[in-house]
């Protein structure tokens, strides 16, 4: 802890992220594992949630819970109230126009899956193009996978150099007259590499294709502002950003939702049905079928207040020190290499260590109290790509401190032995 | 301490360095392929049979130090046996796998494989250590479609 303490205290350096007390607000991280202080390196699989969110969830189902949008009573207004807050913040949060923008999903996955369904069928056909890059989550590939067998479109490919960056003149060979979509990741999660959004989305909007982005772990590292980057389409998830699991956020240009067919039909997205036709319910409501995760919109609302009370240089510069001494510290090991090297990283570190494989170490590490992801990290052409069946990924948040990733390296240095 | 000590035992360290059968059979009249869908290990299984009974066996893939070992004392322990000996032989290492740790008894013809038993310790590598024997399983059925863990 020395280290951490030496170079964080608040008072003496004001330009530095206070952690310790940020650690504090954050109740999980206290408790043990295996008898040993948790150390918690999986946040690109889930973040831990601040005391705030928690207390946000408790308070509804204690005192405000009831359905949305239905009732006259009192606690159908409070809750109504509370939810349309919640998208009011997130909203300001991406930066996003206009308030129907924001369509509250499950997650980046429903997100994805929705434009693939919606804006795919209606406007995608055989022959039609459709562009992603070597480096996506599988839920960023799938769904337009499902989208091509629909309706006999393709689905090409953007390849990566060997850091892990996007090649963007190969992006600009393949950009075409046939092509009529293009989805990337913002942050990769297998690899850390921050994306050139806004160039690509230059580049697709020269030819008139709209682009969607998965920001699903861009979200926790880096502010986001929707018109900046100016894309059509911007997926998240609630619970990798220190909010509930089960609540997530689709932007979407009001011009192209507009033009799209819900996804989903039920409840709360109709003005009007009868058995011979029925009105949908104007944006986001279109989009919003069902009773939705009330508890986990108001949750996701708390998270983003909490986010916005912290110096975003702060957390810059904290998890730019992070990863340059995870860097430098992991290196130094024997065998150890790291796949992911881009100029532009977010906080995450994806290793392989000779003869050892990611679950052994994931296993070994586990027994020290600190928590990786080992496998493919649902990212298997990115696995392929780099000629590994599986590496261990350490991903950080700005509540993690040097003192646990020296904890890391000793872990490590166990594996090295037991593996000798 | 002692846990991961029992999972990572001496003879699981050295199947994983120096696996047995570690090969292709090139005119193997069994093979199955087997997939852990949640972290991608990989093993294809091949089995040369002669009057119901298996002649030889080994295996290929890419996994964790536990599956490797795993599928290595499997191809070790199986050759020889019949097919009935084998499917016995793959719902005892199951139990074993699966069951109560402490309940475990030693001697239930398991020999070498009760190395294996600290594996029931780790839940999230009971699947590292039963993918060989489900393929095995799945070869010796002939099943076409290949084998996994899920």
């Amino acid at each position: 802890m020395k280290a951490a303490q030496d170079t964080q205290k608040p008072d003496l350096c004001p330009g530095l992220l206070d952690v310790e007390s940020i650690r504090k607000d954050f109740p999980l991280l206290a408790r043990k594992v295996h008898g040993k202080p948790l150390v918690y390196f999986d946040n690109g699989a889930t973040s831990q949630k601040p005391q705030a969110v928690i207390d946000a969830l408790k308070r509804y189902y204690t005192e405000e819970n009831s359905n949305i949008h239905r009732g006259v009573h009192y606690l159908s207004e409070l809750a109504t109230s509370l939810y349309e807050e919640a998208r009011k913040k997130l909203r300001r949060f991406v930066n996003a126009r206009r308030l129907e923008e924001i369509v509250f999903v499950r997650g980046t996955t429903e997100a994805i899956n929705l434009v693939a369904q919606s804006y795919g069928r209606k406007f995608l056909g055989a022959g039609d193009e459709i562009i992603v890059s070597a480096m996506e989550h599988h839920s960023n590939i799938v769904p337009w996978q499902m989208l091509c067998e629909q309706v006999g479109a393709r689905l090409r490919v953007i390849p990566i150099n060997h850091d892990g960056e996007l090649l963007l003149d190969e992006f600009r060979r393949l950009l075409n007259q046939r092509t009529k979509f293009v989805s990337l990741t913002h942050v990769s999660n297998a690899l850390g590499t921050v994306v050139p959004v806004k160039e690509v989305v230059k580049l697709a909007h020269a030819g008139g294709v709209p682009v969607l982005l998965d920001g699903a772990q861009a979200v926790p590292h880096l502010p986001v502002d929707v018109q900046e980057i100016d894309c059509d389409f911007y997926a998240f998830s609630g619970h990798k950003m220190f909010g509930p699991t089960g609540v997530g956020v689709l932007y979407g240009r009001a011009e192209l939702l507009d033009k799209m067919p819900p996804y989903q039909g039920g409840g709360d997205m109709i003005s009007l049905v009868t058995f011979e036709k029925t009105h949908y319910n104007v944006l986001p409501y279109k989009f919003e079928a069902g009773t939705p995760h009330i508890a986990g919109g108001i949750g996701l609302g708390a998270a983003v207040d909490y986010l916005a009370g912290l110096d975003w240089d702060q957390v810059a510069a904290h998890e730019r020190d992070l990863l340059e001494y995870a860097t430098q510290a992991i290196t130094k090991i024997d065998g150890l290499r790291i796949i992911g090297t881009a100029q532009e990283k977010a906080g995450v570190i994806s290793f392989v260590l000779d003869h050892v494989h990611a679950h052994d170490v994931g296993t070994i590490l586990d027994q020290e109290g600190v928590a990786v992801r080992a496998g493919h990290h649902c990212a298997m052409p990115v696995m392929q790509r780099f000629g590994v069946p599986a590496t261990t990924r350490a991903s950080f948040a700005f509540y993690n401190t040097r003192a646990e990733i020296d904890v890391l390296v000793g872990a490590l240095h166990r594996v090295l032995k037991v593996f000798g | 301490m002692s846990e991961l000590d029992d999972l990572y035992q001496e003879v699981i360290l050295d199947h994983n360095k120096s696996p047995r059968n570690f090969r292709a059979i090139a005119d193997a009249d069994h093979k199955a392929e087997g997939y852990n869908p949640l972290c991608g290990d990989q093993v294809t299984i091949y089995l040369k049979m002669e009057d119901g009974t298996i002649r030889d066996i080994s295996f290929q893939g890419s996994g964790c130090a536990i599956s490797k070992a795993s599928a290595s004392l499997m191809t070790a322990e199986l050759k020889g046996k019949t097919a009935a000996q084998a499917q016995r032989l793959f719902d005892s290492v199951h139990q074993m796998l699966t069951g109560e740790c402490d309940e475990r008894k030693e001697g239930q013809g398991l020999g070498k494989l009760t190395i294996l038993s600290g594996v029931c310790k780790f839940p999230a590598r009971v699947k590292c250590a039963s993918l060989a024997w489900h393929t095995v399983k799945s070869a010796l059925k002939g099943e076409g479609a290949p084998a996994t863990t899920e």
